[in-house]
């Protein structure tokens, strides 16, 4: 078990813009090759106002379940698969990644796609799943320990383009957020 | 918005006259709601350690806050590392802030260095640590800030840099002044610098602020006093340190950070060298 307490988190404020962005920071694979899927969204608030100033990352397994552990995220060479990714929101709350479907990190297993939001009135990041939808769901430990009418909010939906994942910061259909052990 | 937080501290809003003439609220009603969540805080019965994520004098937070719980996950699979990044990624030069244009920055020259480690001790090594900061005249390269202090053409506000296989880094940077925003009336943020770092499991993923010693805004501040407790409060704020301090050149800051503890166990750890599976 942990011995030290961490240190606080702070919100990431307005002015991220010029400092965490980068060129190619939502493409994890180029757009357009082959297997590539578009993980899209929009970020509200509880008033279902979109959120213009949100930052989305993204950590996922390649199609074959395998985790990453390349380096080149920040100057992405077009053929590495680094598995990390970065979006902000645009002025109408919408982010977008060029990926591709992570497959199962262990046999029978439900992948998933970790996500984390981040913005401007947002004091401390959050963290949730976005799920591949389809059968494999049934069993999955998360899912099961969430009350039923608030499941569908971690489930991406499919698309003309790949995956639909929404992100509601507060509300009747807030999406769930996450806490991990030591937090 | 305003009513559903009265709704909760009535006594304190009928104390308090509320508004400045351009609506809005004085910094005395912001620091009067900041006051009445301090007192209720011991009513928690727990430390707690992490800014809360329902701080209605931060106005900003009220509407972007989750109202239900957060529900407990246990890490898996993908969870359990974190994205790496290399020497491709970043640059030696980029934790110079100062060096980064023709000129020198306007300002006071600051080393800030410190170690990353997690709950355990165990330092986050070769890991990616991202700054941004406004300029001496507390000016952000930014649309949204406007406000009459000028921008330094010779400073940007953004670093990166790896952390050694100690764990430390090490920035050279401008001190940056402090910053108006519109939460209310006349509300100026105490000087920070934003930090953005990652662990060695993704959970420990995390974006906070460091402060600096004995700054007189803290207590105005309702970003920082979201942290209801002062020990966490205090883990934000650099120290000074003349050791780190050189002749004619910089000032010195010392600030180290601790991420949440890490839920590897030692066999998963012995993969680390062939992919992470």
């Amino acid at each position: 078990m942990s011995t030290l307490t961490a240190t606080p988190g702070q919100t990431i404020g307005p002015f991220f813009g010029t400092a965490l962005p980068f060129d190619g920071d939502n493409h994890l694979v180029p757009p357009g090759t082959a297997g590539a899927i578009q993980l899209h969204g929009v970020v509200t608030d509880g008033d279902g106002t979109p959120v213009p100033d949100a930052l989305l990352e993204i950590w996922q397994a390649d199609a074959d379940g395998e985790i990453p552990s390349a380096t080149g995220s920040l100057h992405r060479d077009g053929w590495t698969f680094t598995g990390w990714g970065r979006s902000a929101t645009d002025g109408e709350g919408r982010y977008s990644f060029s990926t591709v479907a992570p497959g199962p990190t262990a046999p029978g297993s439900a992948p998933f796609i970790c996500v984390t939001v981040f913005a401007r009135g947002l004091l401390n990041r959050l963290f949730t799943r976005a799920y591949l939808p389809g059968d494999h769901l049934a069993g999955d430990r998360l899912l099961e320990s969430i009350p039923a009418e608030r499941r569908h909010t971690l489930t991406a939906r499919r698309d003309r383009h790949g995956l639909r994942f929404d992100i509601r910061l507060q509300g009747d259909d807030e999406t769930v957020f996450l806490r991990y052990p030591g937090h | 918005m305003w009513s559903s937080f009265a709704a909760t501290v009535p006594t304190v809003t009928a104390l308090i006259a509320g508004n400045a003439p351009n609506g809005l609220a004085t910094q005395a009603r912001i620091s009067a709601e900041i006051a009445a969540i301090e007192c209720a805080h011991p009513q928690v019965g727990f430390a707690e350690t992490q800014p809360r994520l329902d701080y209605p004098p931060y106005r900003s937070s009220q509407l972007r806050h989750p109202t239900k719980d957060l529900v407990r996950a246990d890490p898996e699979g993908l969870e359990l590392w974190a994205p790496c990044f290399g020497g491709r990624d970043v640059h030696q030069l980029e934790s110079d802030l100062t060096i980064q244009h023709k000129g020198q920055p306007i300002g006071e020259r600051m080393v800030v260095t410190g170690r990353i480690v997690d709950g355990d001790g165990r330092p986050v090594r070769r890991q990616l640590i991202e700054i941004w900061q406004a300029n001496a005249g507390g000016r952000y390269i930014h649309e949204r800030d406007q406000h009459p202090s000028p921008l330094d053409p010779n400073f940007s506000g953004v670093g990166r840099c790896l952390t050694d296989d100690n764990g430390w880094y090490r920035f050279t940077t401008i001190k940056p002044g402090p910053y108006p925003w519109k939460n209310h009336h006349n509300a100026w943020r105490p000087a920070h610098i934003h930090f953005s770092l990652f662990g060695t499991e993704f959970t420990q993923r995390m974006i906070t602020q460091m402060y600096f010693p004995g700054d007189p805004l803290f207590a105005l501040d309702p970003i920082l006093q979201s942290i209801t407790d002062q020990r966490a409060r205090d883990r934000l704020v650099a120290g000074y340190d003349h050791e780190l301090t050189t002749h004619e050149w910089a000032t010195g800051y010392r600030w180290d950070i601790v991420l949440s503890g890490s839920t590897r166990t030692p066999v998963e750890n012995s993969d680390n060298g062939s992919g992470h599976r």
